[in-house]
């Protein structure tokens, strides 16, 4: 937690602003604000290598905690798991005299996932769920889980459209206790499990940002956490292709994020092939496409017949043109 | 290092004490002895005014913990927060003054260049998950807080779903004030599972005092008295007497 009077200066560095580390001696020109949560503020700034994103606090501890998450993640990078980390530092407030700590990040160029799904439509959330689950999974992996997994904390770079994970700041080794959470993806807040880290715990946040996705109002628990969820479930048109994925994921069934993204896949596919072709259709279906081909054979004989009357034909008519010529 | 427990004594109040000792004076004396106090107020539509607001911060500083003031709907979130950055703060206090044990000088955490404190933040990470945690709750039940009293509950309910999924070991002990008889009520006894607060919860009733200090004292000795029971038996655990930088 900031101070209300440290906090609201941090919040509210002038533009143009320059950040110079203590220990060594880099220069950050503050542009614009990025965002801010409890643990501190992040600004788009200008620097030597280009633009970067520079997180500023007052809380010492929590600042080497995400330091020390965005070390390792550094080490096993590849996928989209968190913005690499430049450079980490204490600036001297000349404000306050007082040492502020902050960190640099690479600034990755995005929209925010719900800014992102209100432009392009709601059939991208099944995409960029398939990406998170990538990343997930390749995270628990390593022995980590994400935690404070929110659409806040969502950005799509690209394109193409790519997922990234921001703020590390709930980012928990596995079997310990949660660090950081927002109670509307927090399974212990839903009365649907503990809050001991594990990879089931970001696979229930997966679900709710899913959920908060296709149904964007505003969810509060009220009574049996998952009666409720299952009640949306059932009303919204798009989450009830998902319900049997779902639902496992809100028990907290699914073992690895592979898993729910096998899943996803498979009811994905399940519910295009019904659209296409309706139910009873279905059975008939080894037969139509039989026929479909018979058909296809059909047009191929017709149209080949033509082209070889019509190369017939020329050669004929060079023939005729040269015999007139001559 | 060797792991010991920490204790702290989480008060909610929502307003200024009236009756009794100094409660700023008792939560000094609480850091003397090794527990930290921290502090939540919590306000409803109402707010709390500029006396209560002073007292709520004075009791986290003397008590060498954390106060924040929020409104019920808040709560759960912030007791589970207010209480983990109590415990990170008190563990880093213990962690400065090994370093100055070894360094031999004024160095603290801060002092470090960055990449030296990645490595003691992780050696405090590491014993906040593990360390035991003792948190006796004090809980304010006189007149306006009657109300809150369900957000309370379930604050407290979250917030041993938080603790328990540490590794380290919890001890919770609730105490309400006023009590039915004197200043302060044990309503629920040092136990693992705070779930027990359920039942006794509804049977309160709130009255007009508001004895802060007398509640913090009583909740001071309670520690006390187990720890001489304690050391009866002959456990030999320590505790963490430093609670702040």
């Amino acid at each position: 937690m900031m101070s209300h009077t440290l906090r609201n200066h941090l919040c509210n560095l002038p533009q143009g602003t320059v950040i110079t580390g203590k220990w060594h001696r880099h220069s950050y020109k503050l542009l614009k604000q990025l965002g801010s949560g409890a643990n501190g503020v992040v600004y788009l700034a200008e620097s030597r290598k280009g633009l970067v994103a520079v997180k500023l606090s007052d809380d010492h501890a929590s600042v080497t905690s995400e330091v020390n998450i965005l070390r390792r993640f550094s080490k096993v990078q590849g996928v989209a798991l968190g913005p690499s980390l430049l450079d980490v530092d204490d600036w001297m407030n000349p404000f306050l005299h007082k040492t502020v700590p902050f960190y640099v990040m690479e600034y990755i160029k995005g929209e925010s996932f719900p800014a992102f799904i209100r432009k392009h439509g709601k059939e991208w959330v099944i995409i960029l769920l398939l990406q998170l689950l990538s990343a997930l999974d390749q995270l628990h992996q390593e022995g980590w889980v994400f935690g404070d997994l929110k659409p806040e904390n969502l950005l799509v770079a690209g394109p193409p459209p790519t997922i990234r994970l921001l703020d590390v700041g709930g980012t928990t080794l596995q079997g310990r206790a949660i660090k950081e959470f927002t109670e509307l993806y927090d399974r212990g807040y839903w009365g649907l499990g503990s809050r001991r880290a594990e990879p089931s715990y970001d696979l229930f946040a997966a679900t709710m940002i899913m959920i908060t996705a296709c149904c964007p109002m505003k969810l509060e628990r009220k009574g049996d956490g998952r009666s409720q969820l299952l009640s949306i479930i059932r009303k919204d048109t798009m989450l009830r292709k998902y319900e049997g994925v779902l639902l496992k994921a809100i028990d907290g069934k699914y073992k690895r994020a592979s898993e729910m993204r096998q899943d996803i896949l498979a009811a994905f596919h399940r519910s295009s092939r019904s659209r296409y072709h309706p139910q009873p259709a279905r059975q008939m279906k080894p037969m139509s496409r039989r026929s479909k081909k018979k058909k296809h054979r059909k047009a191929k004989g017709v149209v080949e017949t033509v082209l070889i009357a019509a190369v017939l034909l020329c050669v004929y008519a060079i023939y005729v043109y040269h015999q007139v010529l001559h | 290092m060797r792991k010991g427990t920490l204790r702290q004594i989480l008060l909610i109040t929502d307003g200024c004490s009236n009756h009794g000792e100094n409660p700023v004076a008792m939560a000094a004396l609480a850091k003397e002895q090794g527990i930290t106090v921290n502090v939540i107020g919590v306000l409803d539509q109402d707010t709390i005014d500029e006396s209560g607001l002073r007292e709520i911060e004075e009791i986290a500083l003397s008590g060498g913990g954390i106060s924040q003031v929020v409104y019920a709907k808040q709560l759960s979130q912030t007791v589970q927060m207010v209480t983990r950055k109590a415990m990170t703060q008190t563990l880093q206090g213990v962690v400065n003054k090994e370093l100055k044990q070894i360094l031999g000088s004024d160095v603290s955490l801060e002092d470090l260049p960055p990449e030296k404190r990645g490595q003691v933040m992780e050696v405090v990470d590491e014993l906040g998950e593990t360390v035991k945690l003792e948190v006796l709750i004090l809980i304010d039940t006189s007149g306006s807080m009657k109300t809150k009293l369900p957000t309370v509950k379930e604050a407290l309910l979250d917030l041993s779903l938080s603790l328990n999924a540490r590794m380290g070991d919890n001890r919770f002990a609730v105490f309400v004030f006023p009590g039915k008889r004197g200043d302060v009520e044990k309503i629920v006894d040092w136990t693992p599972r705070i779930e027990e607060l359920s039942t006794v919860f509804p049977k309160l009733t709130s009255g007009g005092l508001t004895p802060t200090g007398p509640a913090l004292r009583e909740a001071l000795a309670y520690f006390g008295r187990k720890r001489s029971l304690r050391s009866w038996i002959g456990d030999d655990e320590s505790y963490f007497e430093e609670s702040s930088m």
